[in-house]
């Protein structure tokens, strides 16, 4: 029986003792104590917030870095290609403009040499021409002076020719 | 010479309070323990080995000596050596007609003799191990009023354990003052995990919103209660004392509980108490059966809390002490298998103390669990019920 039978002395000290206890340690201790560990909490989210806002940034500079290369290799290659395609079309230009030069350049020379050889047959024509009146005003000379001679040198003249 | 002295002393009890300060997050708390258990246990032993012979003569009262030891007392025993008795001796505080009396609970010589006609009782079926008032023949005056506020070794132990935690509590406090938001150093670290598990796990999950308000109480109770259910397995001064096994201590903490969850409580938890919603309106109309379980169950709650913390802690000592006694009743027969049982009941004696360990703080847990459980169902938002009312229908 005494031990569930509560002690109105010790009842008393401890009800009073109590509530100063919740009192004191309300104002000097969990005040501080509480707040400070909230203040941590707060501090804590918001340098993760912060962080976890670096992280993402930088994951979008990273992005928009790559993205760049990306487009300037791209740039790059397409202004490559149009070089490359431009030079092409200048070397078949150039080609085809330098064949169909030498073509042309073939073709008058081929004309020119015609030309000339008819004049130079032409020449030849006429000179055989003048030639032939040579000797024959040579003949008719030498046959005027004898005939045996003029005879000779018809014969001669003619083996000539046929020499020739 | 004396100021030097003084100086001295100052500077000790610093240096003690420094290597505390600093030993205490670095022993493990368990092996703190169980080394002072079984210290003061064998310390139990020595004087009472050499009472052997005495202890056969007087017929050992294992009962009386396991409740003597459970409840309050007047003074403060430590240990007895050789019949001579070494204990504190506490101021008795009573108040009757002819007005406040104050003086040493010396007076009373262990029981043995009375002063102003005030005296121990030692009759078992009347206030037992309290103070009377005795008619001039030696009889017990029963009708007489006075109140009995004395300080008690319960209430000394009360004094010691606030005295404690209001240093520990306030260096944290200051811990946290001068380290800001830095990581807690020394006892603040801890402590902290412990302050917020409370916080966290305890009582956020029943309070909600309305924590911040009830915060300092719950955890005023938390560590009020698992301080000195700590203190209380100590078994010599300034532990010893059976604070949180004693009702008076466990009723004052469940009567705040009980007033704060009445006090704060809405409405709408009166109104469910009377009406109780989600039960057959029989249950309720012509005999109002669910309205007086509930209010029955409005004091049934803090009743059980009283009770559980009691009982919990005082089975604990009980079980503790019995081990010890254990070793003197066989003892008593023959003193070499007193010996031989010692072992025995040390070993246990330590295992008890390390399972009580467990529930010191388990039990503190619970009461303060249980408080913030009641305090939350009292003062929970009307409309937040109602909506779980609908989903449930």
């Amino acid at each position: 029986m005494e031990l569930v039978s509560p002690g109105i002395g010790l009842t008393f000290w401890m009800l009073v003792s109590f509530l100063i206890l919740v009192l004191i340690l309300k104002k000097v201790a969990w005040k501080p104590i509480l707040n400070m560990l909230s203040k941590r909490e707060e501090e804590i989210t918001t340098a993760l917030n912060e962080a976890n806002l670096a992280r993402e940034q930088m994951r979008q500079l990273n992005a928009d870095n790559e993205r760049l290369l990306t487009e300037a290799k791209d740039e790059r290659d397409a202004i490559l290609n149009e070089a490359r395609k431009v030079s092409q079309k200048m070397y078949d230009d150039a080609k085809q403009k330098a064949q169909e030069e030498g073509q042309r350049i073939l073709a008058d020379a081929k004309e020119n040499i015609e030309i000339e050889k008819q004049k130079a047959i032409t020449d030849i024509k006429n000179l055989i021409a003048e030639m032939s009146i040579d000797i024959a005003e040579n003949v008719l000379k030498s046959e005027l002076t004898d005939k045996d001679k003029q005879y000779q040198y018809i014969n001669s003249r003619i083996d000539e020719l046929k020499l020739n | 010479m004396k100021k030097k002295c003084y100086l001295a002393f100052v500077k000790f009890l610093t240096n003690v309070k420094k290597n505390m300060a600093l030993n205490f997050c670095k022993i493990n708390i368990c092996k703190f323990y169980t080394f002072i258990v079984l210290g003061l246990s064998l310390l139990f032993l020595l004087p009472n080995t050499a009472n052997a012979q005495e202890t056969e003569e007087k017929k050992f009262d294992i009962s009386s000596t396991i409740i003597d030891h459970v409840v309050d007392a007047y003074s403060w025993h430590i240990f007895t050596y050789k019949d001579h008795h070494v204990s504190i001796n506490l101021p008795i505080i009573l108040i009757d007609k002819e007005g406040v009396h104050v003086f040493s609970s010396a007076r009373f010589h262990h029981g043995e003799a009375t002063y102003l006609n005030y005296g121990i009782c030692q009759e078992k079926n009347f206030k037992k191990g309290k103070i009377v008032k005795f008619n001039d023949d030696g009889t017990i005056n029963k009708d007489f009023t006075y109140v009995d506020i004395s300080i008690t070794k319960n209430v000394l132990a009360l004094f010691i354990s606030i005295a404690l935690l209001l240093w520990i509590f306030i260096s944290v406090a200051k811990n946290y003052k001068k380290n800001g938001v830095a990581a807690p150093k020394g006892i603040a670290r801890l402590l902290e995990p412990i302050i917020l598990f409370v916080r966290n796990d305890v009582v956020r999950p029943s309070l909600k919103e309305r924590s911040d308000k009830y915060m300092p109480y719950l955890l005023t109770l938390f560590f009020f209660i698992f301080i000195n259910n700590l203190i209380g397995l100590i078994p010599i001064f300034p532990g010893g004392a059976n604070l949180t096994g004693n009702i008076a201590i466990t009723l004052v903490l469940a009567v705040l509980t009980f007033i704060i969850t009445n006090v704060n409580g809405t409405k709408h938890y009166f109104a469910d108490i009377v009406n109780t919603p989600g039960v057959p309106w029989w249950l309720k109309f012509p005999l109002p059966l669910m309205p007086l379980v509930e209010i029955v169950g409005v004091f049934t709650k803090p009743i059980v809390l009283m009770i559980r913390l009691f009982a919990n802690i005082t089975a604990g000592h009980i079980i503790c002490l019995s081990f010890i006694c254990l070793i003197f009743i066989f003892g008593a027969t023959i003193p070499a298998l007193g010996y031989g049982v010692s072992v025995v009941s040390v070993f246990f004696y330590i295992f008890m103390s390390v399972l009580e360990l467990l529930v010191a703080f388990i039990q503190a847990f619970v009461f303060t669990l249980l408080s913030a459980i009641y305090i939350g169902m009292a003062t929970e938002n009307p409309h937040h019920e109602h909506e779980q009312i609908v989903e449930i229908k």
